[in-house]
C-alpha cells in the first residue's frame, strides 16, 4: 500500500533531522503554490511499501500568525494525509505538545515522535512514552532523530495507524464555562447552515472564530457573509464579558486551558525531573562567550570573515575547473562549427551564456556548505540575535545581514547565492525588502568594473575608492531597504522573539543534502529560463547584422592591407599558431587585421539591437555622462556584469577584451575625450545601483513567488541608480570637480 | 502579600521571575503563548538586552526576546 506521512512540529525539535534520516536523498524540494515556503517532499521505503513523506514547516502553533502555519494547516485539511507524525522535543514537552493538542483539536491521526530523549535525559527530564501514549489516546513513539533509533518503530506505528484509517473524533477541551458556552452556539450555527462544513470541523471553525483566526475568518465572510456576521456576534459577546469578568481576550483564554489541559496530562506520572535544573548546561557555557558584549562581535565577524574566506578561496579551485571546461568546449564548437550565425549562436550564446551561469555552481556549492555549517550549529540564529537591533532600524532583521555579506557586502560575492540565502529569513516583509537590497551590494562580477574605472582615472587611490564603493552600496542598501519598509513593504516589523537552538554538531547527512538540495535547485535554473534569456541577450547583440555592403567593404580593406603587406607576410601569419613569434612585417599585418575586426564588430554593435537601443538611451544617459558605447555595455550588464567590461572593448573597437587583463581599456577610456574622472565616478554609482544581471532576476522571482517582484528590481534600481548618477554628474559638472 | 510587578525588561541577569501578564496586542499573546511563555510559566533571564534582545530561558528552551517585547511581558519575582 502506499501512505502519506506528514512531519510537523516546532522548528528545532529535529524534524528536518528525522527528514533527512527517513528520505535521504530521495527528496523534492519545491515551494508551496503563491508563497515563499519552501515545499520537501521524499519516499521511504517501508517494508516494500512506498510511504511519501511530506515535511511540514516547523511552526509552535497552528494560528494564522505566520505563512508558515497556515501552509501547515491548509496541507493537513486540502491533501488529507494518512498520519501526521509530529515531532516533540522530549525536554521541552509542555511547549511541544502545545501544537500536539492543535492537532487532536483538528482531528488529524497523530503519531507523536517523542524525539531526543537523550538529551532529555541528559537534562534530568524523564518521560514516561506509554503512560503519555495512553493519557493522549495516540502512539508515542521514544526516537533520536540524529542517530536514527526509534525510526523503524516509528514508521511502524504510523503505518499502522494508516491501514486502520480510524478516525478519531476531535478532541474537545473545557475552556471554561463562557467559552464553551459560546462554542455550542457557534456549533449549531455552524452546523445548521453547513457553514465551511465540508472543509472543517465544527468545533474548529468556533474556535478560529474565537481566536480572531484571520484565514478563517475572511473564508467565512466570502462564503456566507450573514452566518459569519452571526458567528462575530456571538465572540464579540462572549470577548467582552471575558474583557469585563477577567480583563481577557478569548485566544487568551483558550491558549492558557489548553496549557491547562497539557498540565494535567503530564502531571500524571509522565514526567519525571531527576536532578536540580539549575546545571549550566555547555550551550550556556558557550553562550557565555558567542553573545558576550565585547566578544561577541569580534568572534562573529571573525566567523563570518572565515565563511567568506572559504567560500570564495576553496571555490576558486573548482570554479576554474569549470570555467576551462566551458572554454574547451567554446573552442572545440568553434574549431568544428562553420563559421556563421549558428555558431556564433552556440558559442556565444547557448556556451558562454549558460557556462557563465554553470560556473558558478562550485561558488553556490560552497556557500551554501557554509550556510548549512551555520545553521545547523545553531550559530546563525545568534548572529541573527546580535544584530538584530542594527538591521530592525532599517526594518530589517538581524537574519539579513548573511545574505548581504553573501551577495558582495565583503567586495566579491555574488548575489545569486544571496537571495537564495534570505531563506533563512522567516518573516515574509523583512525577506522581501532583504532580496530586493541585496544586489547593491559588490559582487565579484562589478568588480572588473570598478577596477577598470579606478585604474584609467583614479590610479592613485585604488584602496580609498574601494573601499568607498563598498560604504556607499551598504548605506544604499539599508537606506533603500528602510525606504521600502516605510512605502510598498509597509507593515510593522515583526516582533523579535526567536529561539535560540541548542549548539549541536551538525551532521554529514545533514549538511551534504542541506547543500546539495540548494545547489540542485540553482543547476535546475539554468538548464531552462537562463538558456533561453542568453539567446536572447545574444540575438539583440548580434542582430540585425550589418548589410552585406558594408561587410563587403570591410573584407575589401582586409584584401588592401594583405595586399600592401605582401604574400610573403600573409603566408606566414596564415601558417603561424598563437604562440609563434612573427616577423615584424607579418606582426605589423596582424595588428592592422585587428584593427578592421574591431572596427567592424563595433559597427556591428552598433547596429544591433542592443546598440540602438544604448543610441536611443543617449537622451536621458547623457545627463549622467554616459554615451553610447557605456550605455550597450550597461545593457549589456544585465547578462552578467563582467559583460560591461568586454562589450566596452568592443564598443572602442579593441575587440574581445579579457575582463582580467583591462590595462589597453582603461588606457584608450582615459584617452578618450568625453571621459574624465566624473564620468567615472557616476558610471561606478550607476553600476552599484542598477539592474541585478538577470540571473539575480530570475532569482528574485523565484524567491519572491512573483514577477512583479523581478520586474521591479529591473525598473526601481534602474531608475535609482540614473538619478544617483546623474546627480553625481550634473554636481560635480557644475562645481567643477573631477572634470579633468 | 501584593506582588511586586515588572517589565521583564528590568530584570537583571541571572534572576528567575515568574510571568504575571503579558500587555501586548491580542496576537502577541498567541505568538508567546506558542513558545511557552504564559503567565504562571517561570523564565530565567540569561542575558539582558538593550541594546538588544534578552536571552531568556523558559522550560529548557533559550529564547531572544526584543527589548520592545521584554517591556511588554510582566513579571513578578519567584515565590512571593
Amino acid at each position: 500500500m502506499e501512505a502519506k506521512i506528514a512531519l510537523t512540529g516546532n522548528p528545532n525539535s529535529g524534524k528536518t533531522t528525522l527528514f533527512n534520516e527517513l528520505t535521504g536523498a530521495r527528496q523534492h524540494v519545491g515551494n508551496y503554490p503563491g508563497v515563499t515556503v519552501e515545499k520537501k517532499e521524499g519516499t521511504y521505503i517501508h517494508n516494500g511499501d512506498k510511504i511519501h513523506v511530506v515535511d511540514l514547516p516547523g511552526t509552535y502553533s497552528l494560528t494564522a500568525y505566520s505563512e508558515e502555519e497556515v501552509v501547515a494547516r491548509d496541507f493537513l485539511v486540502n491533501e488529507n494525509p494518512d498520519v501526521v507524525i509530529d515531532i516533540v522535543d522530549a525536554a521541552n514537552l509542555e511547549r511541544n505538545l502545545y501544537l500536539a493538542i492543535q492537532f487532536l483539536e483538528m482531528g488529524v491521526p497523530v503519531c507523536i515522535a517523542l524525539n531526543m530523549i537523550d538529551a532529555a535525559k541528559s537534562r534530568g527530564v524523564e518521560i514516561n512514552a506509554e503512560r503519555l501514549s495512553t493519557l493522549l489516546g495516540n502512539p508515542v513513539i521514544p526516537t533520536i532523530a540524529r542517530t536514527g533509533k526509534g525510526k523503524k518503530e516509528l514508521i511502524t506505528a504510523a503505518v499502522k495507524m494508516a491501514q486502520e484509517r480510524e478516525r478519531k473524533d476531535p478532541l474537545k477541551i473545557s475552556y471554561g464555562d463562557d467559552l464553551d458556552e459560546a462554542i455550542l452556539e457557534m456549533e449549531k450555527a455552524i452546523k445548521t447552515s453547513n457553514f465551511l462544513t465540508d472543509t472543517y470541523q465544527a468545533r474548529w471553525v468556533a474556535l478560529k472564530y474565537l481566536e480572531n483566526d484571520k484565514q478563517i475568518l475572511s473564508k467565512g465572510k466570502g462564503i456566507n457573509p450573514s452566518v459569519s456576521a452571526r458567528l462575530e456576534e456571538i465572540v464579540e459577546k462572549v470577548s467582552l464579558h471575558l474583557q469585563r469578568t477577567l480583563n481577557i481576550y478569548p485566544e487568551a483564554m483558550i491558549a492558557d486551558q489548553r496549557y491547562g489541559y497539557i498540565n494535567s496530562i503530564i502531571k500524571q506520572g509522565v514526567i519525571q525531573h531527576k536532578y536540580d535544573q539549575n546545571r549550566l548546561y555547555t550551550s550556556d557555557k558557550i553562550d557565555k562567550v558567542v553573545t558576550n558584549r565585547f566578544l561577541g562581535p569580534i568572534i562573529m565577524i571573525a566567523v563570518l570573515i572565515a565563511l567568506y574566506q572559504f567560500t570564495f578561496t576553496y571555490s576558486e579551485v573548482p570554479v576554474g575547473w569549470f570555467e576551462s571546461f566551458f572554454g574547451w568546449l567554446g573552442d572545440t564548437a568553434s574549431a568544428h562549427l562553420p563559421d556563421g550565425l549558428l555558431k556564433s549562436l552556440v558559442v556565444s550564446g547557448v556556451i558562454d551564456g549558460v557556462g557563465g551561469v554553470l560556473g558558478f555552481v562550485p561558488l553556490i556549492m560552497f556557500m551554501f556548505l557554509g550556510i548549512a555549517l551555520l545553521e545547523d550549529s545553531g550559530y546563525l540564529a545568534r548572529v541573527a540575535f546580535m544584530l538584530d537591533r542594527v538591521f530592525r532600524t532599517f526594518g530589517l532583521h538581524g537574519s539579513s545581514v548573511m545574505a548581504y555579506i553573501v551577495s558582495g557586502g565583503i567586495a566579491g560575492g555574488c548575489a545569486v547565492p544571496g537571495v537564495m540565502a534570505t531563506r533563512t529569513l522567516k518573516s515574509p516583509r523583512e525577506r522581501l525588502a532583504t532580496l530586493l537590497t541585496v544586489p547593491f551590494m559588490s559582487c565579484g562580477a562589478k568588480l572588473p568594473v570598478f577596477v577598470l574605472l579606478i585604474a584609467a582615472f583614479f590610479a592613485k587611490n585604488e584602496a580609498t575608492i574601494m573601499l568607498a564603493i563598498t560604504l556607499i552600496s551598504w548605506a544604499g542598501a539599508l537606506l533603500v531597504a528602510k525606504f521600502l519598509r516605510v512605502t510598498i513593504i509597509k507593515g510593522e516589523s515583526t516582533p523579535f522573539v526567536m529561539e535560540l537552538p541548542p549548539y549541536r554538531l551538525p551532521t554529514f547527512k545533514g549538511l551534504a543534502i542541506h547543500t546539495w538540495e540548494r545547489t540542485w535547485q540553482y543547476i535546475k535554473k539554468a538548464g531552462t529560463v537562463i538558456l533561453g534569456i542568453s539567446i536572447i541577450l545574444w540575438a539583440m547583440m548580434t542582430f540585425p547584422g550589418l548589410p552585406g555592403s558594408r561587410v563587403q567593404e570591410f573584407d575589401n580593406m582586409r584584401e588592401t592591407v594583405k595586399v600592401a603587406a605582401g604574400e610573403t607576410a600573409v603566408r606566414e601569419l596564415e601558417a603561424s599558431r598563437e604562440e609563434t613569434k612573427l616577423s615584424g612585417q607579418s606582426e605589423a599585418l596582424q595588428n592592422q587585421l585587428i584593427i578592421i575586426d574591431g572596427k567592424e564588430a563595433e559597427e556591428g554593435l552598433r547596429n544591433s539591437v542592443a546598440g540602438r537601443m544604448g543610441i536611443a538611451l543617449e537622451g536621458v544617459s547623457k545627463w549622467a555622462g554616459f554615451d553610447w558605447r557605456t550605455n550597450i555595455a550597461l545593457v549589456g550588464g544585465f547578462a552578467a556584469k563582467e559583460v560591461v567590461v568586454s562589450t566596452l572593448g568592443t564598443a572602442y573597437s579593441l575587440g574581445e577584451v579579457d575582463p582580467e587583463e583591462t590595462g589597453s581599456l582603461s588606457e584608450t577610456l582615459a584617452n578618450t575625450p568625453g571621459w574624465s574622472p566624473l564620468v567615472a565616478l557616476s558610471l561606478i554609482i550607476f553600476t552599484v545601483f542598477y539592474a541585478p544581471c538577470f540571473v539575480t532576476v530570475v532569482m528574485i522571482v523565484r524567491e519572491s513567488g512573483s514577477w512583479k517582484w523581478g520586474v521591479f528590481s529591473m525598473a526601481f534600481n534602474t531608475v535609482l541608480a540614473l538619478v544617483l548618477a546623474t546627480l553625481v554628474f550634473q554636481i560635480g559638472s557644475i562645481m567643477g570637480i573631477l572634470v579633468s | 502579600m501584593k506582588k511586586h510587578v515588572t517589565p521583564l525588561a528590568t530584570v537583571p541577569a541571572g534572576k528567575k521571575v515568574r510571568i504575571v501578564s503579558l500587555a501586548g496586542g491580542r496576537g502577541m499573546y498567541a505568538r508567546l503563548a506558542s513558545m511557552g511563555l504564559v503567565p504562571g510559566s517561570e523564565i530565567e533571564v540569561i542575558g539582558r538586552g538593550a541594546p538588544g534582545p534578552f536571552i531568556a530561558t523558559a522550560g529548557n528552551c533559550h529564547l531572544a526576546i526584543g527589548t520592545g517585547m521584554a517591556q511588554k511581558i510582566m513579571v513578578s519575582e519567584n515565590g512571593k
